[in-house]
């Protein structure tokens, strides 16, 4: 609360690029200790729009126009929110509060630790039971007489990065365990992360052994032998180094490296050559860049798309996991997976390969498994690389970004694989970065304890799963021989596009384009109910009249879209808040908008909206309903010419 | 285009076989089974009267110097998606095909020699290879032994894949057994297009000036023009345009009575020449309203350079309300060369992710893809939201004219965006206007042939429309199939629509007595099935197509057309099919 100056500034403009709006929304914009609000004044729509503070990647103030001072909002959904204010004071208040709001120091500050969904303590608890890891090992086949659970960290003691229950081979004795883990960048020993029972064969990670230019020991030599011995029938396991070779070599000269070969009997080293967060970083940050570009060429957009290189790293992610899964399920042999310190580039490459492995992982249920288990438990740095608290600039990494991106690419090339939709990896990535709710929290499971997250947050998990519907791939077919088992992608460069719905910013802004996704769930549900209707009729039919049913061939009926209406109007962002806000007066204006920021939930842009549009366009009102459908500006924006035509070439 | 066909087929041919004719030659089998259809029913033996067997006979005769090996043993097919087959290698006047071994299922493999574009040969020792590169960018490999044998084979496939003479070429002997010649030819004709809109009879009538083909050449027979200019002035008027194209309406906006007008580039010339009559007839076209625009396809310097070669545009001073307005749309060899490159860039599975990138920069196909989709919008915005009407015209009238009325008219009008609207309208402003198919579909992307008039504009029409289909999944009544389809008709085709240049000639060859109309063929209930869009929901308004580089994607169910992931694509349709069936299904009981 002491940071907020101003809280409540009138007669703002704001002009949201990435929601397709064209014309700045005049109104009021408060700032509570959560969010940023945004109320139009036009009092038939009173539109609000929400920034949750913890939200919010950098606020800009250029320089002042004519009309006022102007603040731009660039969010980490990588939604650009434009805010014009009459006063240069206000601007500046506003400016320096949410610069501070949006830097959190400490944990208590943090959004997920006010945020209060309206549930009891034992909802609150079940939610953090909702994904048990433990279950998942058991689905699996784990334990069994290769692979056992091994006590060895359940203090953290031996890795302070890892879980407390950890899978190892069965013959790997506690010592070959703490002496691996000594001769393991941050003790990060091998284990367990997916066992294949079809072929026995298992993925394992670890971290980059500290074997400089001629450093061995024993016990890690030993170690690989366990992972290699617990894959029955296999003479060699691989171990796949994701770095470029020439990053794992240089690491050497720091005591760290690479096995060495000659040291290890029976492993085949792999280099896939994924870059650093470093270079990761910097991509990303071309790709939105290029996501942003107002009116380019064809030529101009291809080019940023080359130059940002982000294709090209995120096809070698999935190049890592269509290595291991090959190894795995086509040659049964076992893959041992690491990178310096083993929880960004393996955690993508190890979550990649199970993802190819097992269907489970592409439910909406399994995904949220993987997540927890790979990203979660295994400490990947959350707090750090999404940037929860103001920190190292250069801790901060798109990791997740990226494994989240490689399953949307292989959605594109499976469209009947997955259970879930583009709308669940997109809002599982504004939750990574939201703090909204204590999942992605901290960096390890130690710390999480240590904060005692599930007592004082939510999880996300269950959330997500009571909004499955909404989540749910109409063209998701079990059954499908494209879904089953192992997935096979093609990794040509021709197969990967850019993620519009991540990146692009003008996508958004498009048509509430007609979606066939959005169409065929409603279709599909609305045949269940029919269905149901139907056996319901028939019940009745035949008790009361004893006899079965014939039916008769009635017309086929036009399609019903005004039942699919309905559905699309999708779940209620917060512009269904009917008290309208009539702040008195700032006290009762701040307390107005805290009360909403904590009562309900905040609209955490999720692109739900545009599809809500879907259908229910009235023909009668051309006007406003071809604006909406219109590319025009668009169109006018591209031409050479300066896009006006009265533009005359006339050189008579 | 490859069709394989199923024991139902084998069991023909086997009865076929034993019906006393027993002695004639596999290659006389293999072309009485093509005579049987592809479509996909199986006809029975009897059915093959002697005028069928005549008919092929004769033009056996005429394609048979060209046949030195007409069958051979032991060869092997390898095609993408499939595993390597081995079997009975045929060669017709019109078609390879090849039988495999397979005793419990064999399969055939059929493939017009039309669709062939460029073949290569790689001899080692005994037996020789031969790579075909199909015009639907398919790429096939057969292993023939014996050298002769594959040099023979080779020789057949270069020279009848190419054959000049219209009357020579399949569609004049394809006869499946469930159409006929008797069947209508077309959809529809001007005078029919000009009864159903009755809006435009008091300012419109229809011309048959050109009765004869001599006004111009590439115009059908009746066209539709100004109620207040005469036939003469029509015919001075088509002096002044470059090939007689004098300006015709293709299209009326019922919601306002605007019109889109299409014609060739003025011949002003250097001396800017002028002509009465066609700046009245343009000037009858607005009739009361301010003013019109012109688009013209070309740039402002190249319509200038027009002038020097007797060409041109029309000038402020003589045509004062008209507006004109310059967007290059890229035609011809440029064209040509684009699609060439596109498709070498996705033939190569080897490049790394930058290559790709700056090979798919480099082709400019999606930039070309841009431009066409930005003119049409601009044509439409003309029409649907100023309210003005437009002439649009680029050299000659028949390529990038017809791209950008085209695309125009499928944003505006919902009645083009049903299946039998898009054909209709496909017929009107492509085959009836005067596109010249065979010369500019001679050769797709692989052929090492010199360019003579070949540009994919029909493909890039195609690959325009997908575009709007794929950011309209809903809007258009038509799938992506039908596209693929027409994509691989316009190049080599059982079928007669898309033969010759233009109505003149489809004439003078009596394309029409003498083949099957496509169209007609698609429409019919079977067909119908698997072009329709299970998803279509018709909407009055206007459909804008954004043409921001991100919306704008490559075609991959063509471009990438024989690899794994087009498979999956399909089986997505397939899906998306199957629930709108049983949804329907339901929505019924």
């Amino acid at each position: 609360m002491e940071h907020l100056r101003t809280p409540k500034v009138e007669n703002v403009h704001l002009l949201d690029r990435s929601s397709g709006q064209r014309r700045a929304s005049v109104g009021t914009l408060y700032l509570s200790a959560t969010h940023s609000i945004f109320v139009e004044d036009n009092p038939e729509t009173r539109k609000e729009t929400w920034v949750l503070h913890s939200m919010v990647n950098s606020v800009e103030m250029p320089s002042n126009s004519p009309a006022g001072s102007q603040l731009i909002l660039r969010c980490k959904d990588f939604r650009v929110l434009q805010i014009l204010i009459p006063q240069e004071r206000d601007c500046l208040d506003i400016h320096a509060s949410l610069v501070r709001l949006s830097r959190p120091e400490k944990y208590s500050e943090l959004y997920c630790l006010s945020f209060n969904p309206n549930v009891n303590k034992e909802e609150r608890e079940e939610s953090w039971s909702f994904i048990d890891l433990m279950s998942d090992y058991r689905r699996m086949g784990v334990p069994n007489n290769l692979w056992v659970m091994t006590a060895a960290n359940s203090e953290y003691r031996v890795c302070d990065t890892y879980p407390s229950e950890l899978f190892v081979p069965k013959s790997a004795a506690p010592t070959i365990i703490t002496g691996s883990s000594r001769f393991r960048s941050r003790g990060r020993f091998p284990v367990l992360s997916y066992f294949h029972q079809d072929t026995l064969a298992a993925v394992c990670r670890c971290s980059q052994p500290l074997s400089g230019f001629s450093g061995r020991c024993q016990e890690d030599e030993m170690m690989l032998q366990a992972v290699m011995r617990s894959n029955p029938g296999s003479d060699f396991i691989y171990v796949v180094d994701t770095r470029p070779k020439l990053n794992a070599m240089a690491n050497r000269a720091a005591g760290k490296g690479y096995e060495n070969e000659d040291h290890y009997t029976n492993i085949k080293l792999q280099f896939i050559g994924i870059e650093n967060i470093h270079v990761m970083r910097s991509s990303q940050q071309k790709i939105i860049d290029v996501g942003e570009m107002r009116s380019p060429s064809m030529t101009d957009f291809l080019w940023g798309l080359e130059n940002s290189g982000w294709l090209k790293h995120i096809k070698a992610i999935l190049d890592a996991g269509v290595f291991i899964a090959r190894a795995v399920a086509d040659e049964g042999i076992s893959v041992l997976v690491h990178c310096s310190d083993g929880w960004d580039r393996t955690t993508q490459a190890c979550s990649v390969a199970s993802l190819l492995l097992d269907p489970y992982y592409r439910t909406i249920r399994g995904l949220m498994v993987l997540i927890e288990k790979d990203w979660i438990s295994f400490g990947h740095k959350f707090s750090h690389r999404y940037a929860h608290l103001d920190g190292d600039p250069k801790e901060v990494s798109p990791v997740m970004d990226q494994f989240l991106e490689c399953v949307w690419q292989l959605s594109e090339q499976f469209p009947c694989a997955f259970e879930f939709n583009e709308r669940f990896l997109l809002t599982i990535h504004t939750h990574v970065y939201s703090c909204q709710y204590g999942t992605f929290l901290g960096n390890s499971q130690r710390e999480r304890k240590e904060l005692r997250l599930p007592e004082r947050t939510h999880s996300v998990w269950s959330q997500l799963w009571k909004d499955r519907v909404d989540f749910r791939n109409p063209l998701f077919k079990a059954d499908l021989s494209q879904s089953q088992r192992v997935l096979r992608p093609n990794t040509t460069p021709y197969c990967f596009k850019m993620w519009k719905g991540l990146y692009s910013h003008i996508d958004k802004s498009m048509p509430p384009c007609q979606s066939p996704a959005d169409f065929l769930s409603a279709m599909r549900e609305e045949s269940q109910q029919l269905e149901e209707e139907l056996t319901n009729h028939q019940e009745r039919i035949a008790a009361l009249t004893g006899r079965p049913i014939v039916w008769e061939k009635t017309e086929v009926l036009k399609r019903r879209t005004t039942h699919l209406q309905q559905r699309h109007l999708g779940p209620d962002p917060p512009t269904s808040y009917i008290q309208p806000i009539t702040g008195h007066g700032q006290a009762v204006a701040l307390k107005q908008a805290n009360q909403m920021a904590l009562n309900k939930e905040p609209n955490l842009y999720l692109p739900t909206e545009c599809h809500s549009k879907l259908k229910d366009h009235d023909p009668d009102d051309c006007s406003t309903c071809s604006d909406r459908e219109s590319g025009v500006a668009d169109l006018r924006s591209r031409s050479s010419s300066g896009g006006d035509y009265a533009k005359d070439p006339d050189w008579e | 285009m490859a069709v394989h066909v199923q024991n139902k087929r084998k069991l023909f041919l086997d009865s076929y076989h034993q019906t006393n004719r027993a002695q004639r030659s596999r290659e006389r089998e293999a072309v009485a089974f093509i005579f049987s259809g592809e479509g996909g029913e199986v006809i029975c033996s009897r059915r093959l009267d002697h005028r069928t067997i005549q008919i092929f006979d004769r033009q056996l005769m005429e394609l048979s110097e060209h046949i030195k090996t007409a069958n051979v043993e032991d060869a092997v097919l390898r095609q993408p998606l499939h595993p390597a087959a081995r079997g009975t290698l045929c060669v017709t006047g019109h078609h390879l095909l090849f039988s495999d071994r397979e005793e419990s299922s064999p399969q055939h493999f059929l493939l017009l020699l039309r669709n062939i574009d460029a073949i290569e040969k790689r001899m080692s020792g005994s037996s020789g290879t031969i790579t075909i590169k199909c015009k639907d960018l398919c790429v096939l490999q057969l292993d023939i032994p014996g050298m002769e044998q594959c040099l023979n084979i080779a020789r057949s496939i270069e020279t009848l894949s190419c054959l000049e003479n219209v009357s020579e070429m399949y569609p004049f002997f394809y006869r499946p057994s469930d159409q006929s010649l008797k069947d209508q030819w077309g959809l529809s004709s001007t005078e029919k297009h000009y009864s159903q809109m009755t809006d435009l009879h008091d300012r419109w009538r229809v011309s048959s000036v050109n009765r004869d083909y001599s006004v111009c050449p590439t115009y059908p027979q009746a066209v539709i023009v100004p109620k207040d200019i005469n036939d003469e002035m029509l015919v001075k008027a088509a002096k002044f345009r470059h090939g007689g194209r004098f300006p015709v309406l293709c299209y009326y906006h019922r919601k306002n009575g605007m019109v889109i007008m299409r014609s060739s580039q003025p011949l002003t010339g250097a001396n800017r020449k002028r002509c009465r009559e066609d700046e009245l007839l343009l000037q009858a076209v607005i009739d009361g309203s301010d003013k019109g625009y012109i688009i013209d396809t070309r740039s402002s310097q190249q319509a200038q350079q027009a002038r020097m070669t007797g060409g041109g545009f029309e000038s402020k001073s003589c045509y004062s309300c008209w507006k004109r307005l310059h967007r290059q749309v890229e035609r011809g060899k440029a064209l040509q060369e684009s699609l060439i490159k596109l498709v070498e860039a996705c033939g190569n599975d080897s490049h790394n992710m930058d290559r790709w990138l700056s090979k798919l920069e480099n082709s400019k196909w999606l930039s070309h893809v841009q431009t066409a989709l930005s003119t049409a919008g601009l044509l439409a915005e003309c029409v649907e939201r100023d309210g003005h009407s437009v002439l649009v015209h680029c050299s000659e009238g028949t390529d990038s004219t017809l791209l950008i009325s085209t695309v125009a008219q499928l944003i505006m009008d919902p009645c083009c965006r049903t299946l039998e609207g898009f054909l209709a309208l496909l017929e009107r402003e492509w085959v009836q206007a005067g596109h010249p198919f065979q010369k500019r579909c001679a050769h797709s992307a692989y052929s090492h042939a010199r360019l003579q008039q070949e540009s994919p504009v029909f493909l890039l029409l195609l690959d325009c429309v997908w575009q709007l289909l794929h950011q309209f999944p809903l809007a258009l009544g038509f799938s992506e199939a039908l596209l693929l389809r027409l994509a691989t008709e316009a190049y080599a085709s059982s079928y007669g629509t898309f033969l010759c240049n233009s109505d003149k000639e489809r004439c003078v060859s009596r394309v029409k007595e003498k083949t099957l109309c496509l169209f007609q063929a698609l429409l019919r209930p079977k067909e119908r099935r698997c072009y329709a869009n299970p998803l279509y929901e018709r909407t009055e308004l206007a459909i804008w197509p954004s043409v921001h580089p991100q919306s704008l994607q490559l075609w991959r169910g063509y471009f990438l057309r024989w690899t794994q992931q087009a498979r999956h694509l399909e089986e997505a349709q397939e899906e998306i099919r199957n629930m709108v069936i049983l949804w329907e299904k339901m929505a019924l009981t």
